[in-house]
């Protein structure tokens, strides 16, 4: 079967409910998938936060001191860390008066990969090159 | 006939959705097809084995008890299971526990992908 394009759709508001931050979770494990996969077989995903999807996504989160709980921060520089591609639609982060300079990198954690602002457009473009679509 | 694999997120309890995914992986094998089945978030807490059926709740255990005898492949989620504080001595027997990449491993291979969220 060879590549599967796969599109992660959040849509939901991280915190509010667990199902966002599965979204994100979902799309890092493609780095394990390959142990139960034949010879040749690769999943590559695409991660993309559109409407309220972009809350909650900003830097210098608490979440550990206020809750115990990892942040969404974290797991977002853990997407970078493993090379996800992480499209974040920038006219919903205009909508919500949420600046780029706002939103985490994983440099400093020798991360590659940066988070991709575009315009709804471009994640359009991820959906229709993908084969399954996985809304969160 | 096709290959379906059903990512079910909801919960059991207060949630008509789960119903509809089980009853549509039944309809989906009963008429052929190969069906997987991944329970991830809140729809782990329906592996858990002894379910008392009350008419005025939903339940899962026959549900997911006749899918198995009929060939579907269930999985839970392990880290969402244990953290319901759902062991796996406590479960259905059948259901298999993995990680995330068994569920993107099983929509690889799918012909359809039914990502049923939660709340």
């Amino acid at each position: 079967m060879g590549d599967v394009k796969l599109a992660f759709i959040v849509q939901k508001p991280q915190y509010k409910g667990e199902t966002s931050r599965l979204g994100i979770t979902h799309a890092i494990s493609y780095q394990t998938v390959e142990v139960l996969l034949d010879d040749g077989d690769t999943v590559t995903p695409k991660l993309c936060f559109i409407g309220e999807g972009v809350l909650g996504l900003q830097k210098d989160q608490k979440a550990m001191d206020s809750y115990g709980i990892t942040s969404s921060e974290s797991h977002l520089k853990n997407t970078l860390l493993v090379d996800l591609d992480v499209l974040i639609c920038k006219e919903d982060l205009d909508k919500y008066g949420i600046s780029v300079d706002s939103l985490p990198d994983a440099a400093e954690m020798g991360a590659d990969k940066t988070l991709q602002i575009v315009p709804f457009s471009e994640i359009q473009k991820a959906i229709d090159e993908s084969r399954h679509v996985l809304f969160f | 006939m096709g290959i379906l694999t059903i990512g079910c997120f909801p919960g059991l309890i207060g949630s008509g959705v789960y119903d509809f995914a089980l009853k549509l992986a039944k309809a989906s094998v009963d008429k052929g097809h190969k069906v997987n089945l991944w329970f991830s978030g809140n729809a782990t807490g329906s592996v858990k084995a002894k379910q008392k059926h009350l008419k005025d709740y939903s339940t899962a255990e026959k549900y997911i008890t006749e899918l198995l005898a009929k060939g579907v492949e269930i999985c839970t989620c392990e880290a969402c299971t244990v953290a319901r504080g759902v062991n796996k001595p406590d479960a259905i027997e059948g259901v298999k526990w993995n990680a995330m990449h068994w569920y993107l491993a099983k929509v690889h291979s799918s012909d359809r992908v039914l990502q049923i969220g939660g709340e």
